[in-house]
């Protein structure tokens, strides 16, 4: 981790009809660092994460990426989403495409890559998951844990700055969460800068440097995980944690 | 009028007239509905393009044009066609089955525009997402994740558009444009055998309608499979 602060959010809010989900959060992620979100459903963690990469455009408030504030209009979202690769709770891999042409599509249409050179990433990147026989597979021959692991390489082929995980294994079966999580295990080891949301307490305190407690819409405690799980200064972490751990 | 006389007179009437009814009628039938269903999936697909836009304006006059066509009688929109269409393009003396024709392509648009529309909002959201977190923008997103799924849910519904204009065709018969029904208008007149053509006419509509919509059926269960 280094002292140089990737994203950072200011005030950010956002309403969705009257319900306030978010009610000015603020927060540094610095660069290598695998910051963990945690906190009851509800509580405004993946509207948050979505809006780190505008898939919810904030109400107010400022979201801050290497330096450039991009939630203001005219600016190229497109661009800053290259280097901001997002993992969903439904994996939302292509159906249509098989398992490589899922993770060459988007390095070759933004002229990241020549078709030869995005291939053979691919076939690198397969294979480090584990799913190189099944390159010419369709994704719906996959099982859950594959195609969850197939979308986190799809947003690795983009090189991107940071990894954004929403819930990456609360649709997988039980045997299925540990592959998964090693795969993103393996991202933080490798210096990822990494926002994970997850109901996983105890791989969050295992790969995070910092975790974040979220209810109602407010960011109401973080800190290292031994502290935050161990030692929860405010009431409402305590009743979260009580119920979950 | 005994069963026996009915199917005696059918196959005098086949024998004399068949290929009024199939090499004509039949024939004319699919043109129409093919020419219809080709056009109206083209303008139809710039009517739901139209309706996605952001702009209001757009979004309101394909509203406004998909009310007004689904609420009127075809019948009604096809004598407005008839009378309207040769007046607006005088110089190119548009004929009869060519105004009919775009009174079918306009009504079909209206209803093909809808078809296109919800296959590409049945599109799961998160397809579109995905793309977009990876930097794809509106169009490349379309053209390369939402449209090619669509078209699964699209193309059976144009199929099943295909049959169901076959049958309003027979509505241009008004018209004398050469249609099956048309055929039957004919053949009743010469052989004054009104119910025997019908039935001719009647199997022979349901033939088609039945064969098409068991090979879009087909069609359907194989693009499914491939999900």
């Amino acid at each position: 981790m280094t002292d140089t602060v990737l994203i950072e959010t200011r005030n950010l809010t956002k309403s969705f009809g009257r319900v306030h989900v978010l009610k000015g959060v603020d927060l540094q992620v610095h660069q290598g660092e695998a910051l963990a979100i945690i906190g009851p459903s509800g509580g405004g963690k993946s509207t948050f994460l979505r809006c780190l990469n505008l898939l919810e455009e904030p109400d107010g408030g400022d979201v801050i990426f290497e330096g450039q504030k991009i939630n203001r209009k005219g600016t190229d979202v497109d661009r800053y989403r290259q280097k901001m690769g997002m993992v969903f709770q439904h994996f939302n891999v292509f159906p249509h495409m098989t398992v490589q042409q899922n993770v060459t599509l988007a390095p070759v249409l933004l002229k990241k890559k020549t078709q030869a050179e995005a291939d053979e990433q691919a076939l690198r990147l397969l294979d480090r998951i584990g799913l190189l026989d099944k390159k010419d597979e369709y994704p719906r021959k996959l099982s859950g844990g594959q195609k969850q692991r197939l979308a986190i390489v799809r947003a690795l082929a983009m090189e991107p700055d940071v990894m954004l995980f929403d819930e990456p294994t609360s649709a997988l079966d039980p045997e299925m969460v540990g592959e998964v999580l090693s795969v993103i295990r393996a991202l933080v080891r490798a210096g990822m800068t990494t926002v994970i949301v997850t109901h996983e307490m105890g791989f969050a305190r295992e790969v995070s440097d910092r975790i974040l407690f979220m209810s109602d819409g407010v960011i109401v405690e973080q800190g290292a995980p031994a502290d935050l799980l161990d030692h929860p200064r405010q009431q409402r972490t305590q009743d979260f944690l009580s119920k979950v751990l | 009028m005994t069963f026996t006389t009915v199917f005696q007179n059918i196959i005098k009437i086949l024998a004399k007239y068949w290929d009024v009814f199939l090499l004509k009628g039949v024939s004319v039938t699919l043109a129409l509905a093919a020419i219809t269903v080709f056009f109206g999936a083209i303008i139809g697909a710039l009517l739901a393009i139209m309706k996605m836009s952001p702009l209001w304006i757009l979004r309101a006059i394909v509203t406004a044009f998909v009310e007004v066509i689904r609420g009127t009688p075809l019948l009604l929109q096809l004598y407005i066609g008839y009378f309207i269409v040769p007046l607006l393009v005088p110089a190119l003396e548009i004929g009869t089955f060519a105004s009919i024709a775009v009174a079918l392509i306009i009504n079909s648009s209206a209803y093909v525009s809808e078809v296109i529309r919800s296959g590409i909002q049945a599109v799961d959201i998160g397809q579109a997402e995905a793309a977009r977190s990876l930097g794809l923008s509106k169009g490349q997103t379309m053209t390369k994740v939402i449209l090619p799924q669509a078209v699964k849910n699209i193309l059976p519904a144009l199929g099943n558009e295909f049959v169901t204009i076959i049958k309003e065709t027979s509505l241009a018969s008004t018209f004398f444009v050469g249609d099956l029904m048309t055929s039957y208008l004919v053949v009743k007149g010469q052989t004054y055998l009104a119910f025997e053509s019908l039935i001719i006419v009647g199997v022979l509509y349901f033939v088609l309608t039945f064969v098409l919509s068991k090979l879009v059926g087909a069609y359907e269960r194989r693009l499914k499979q491939s999900d």
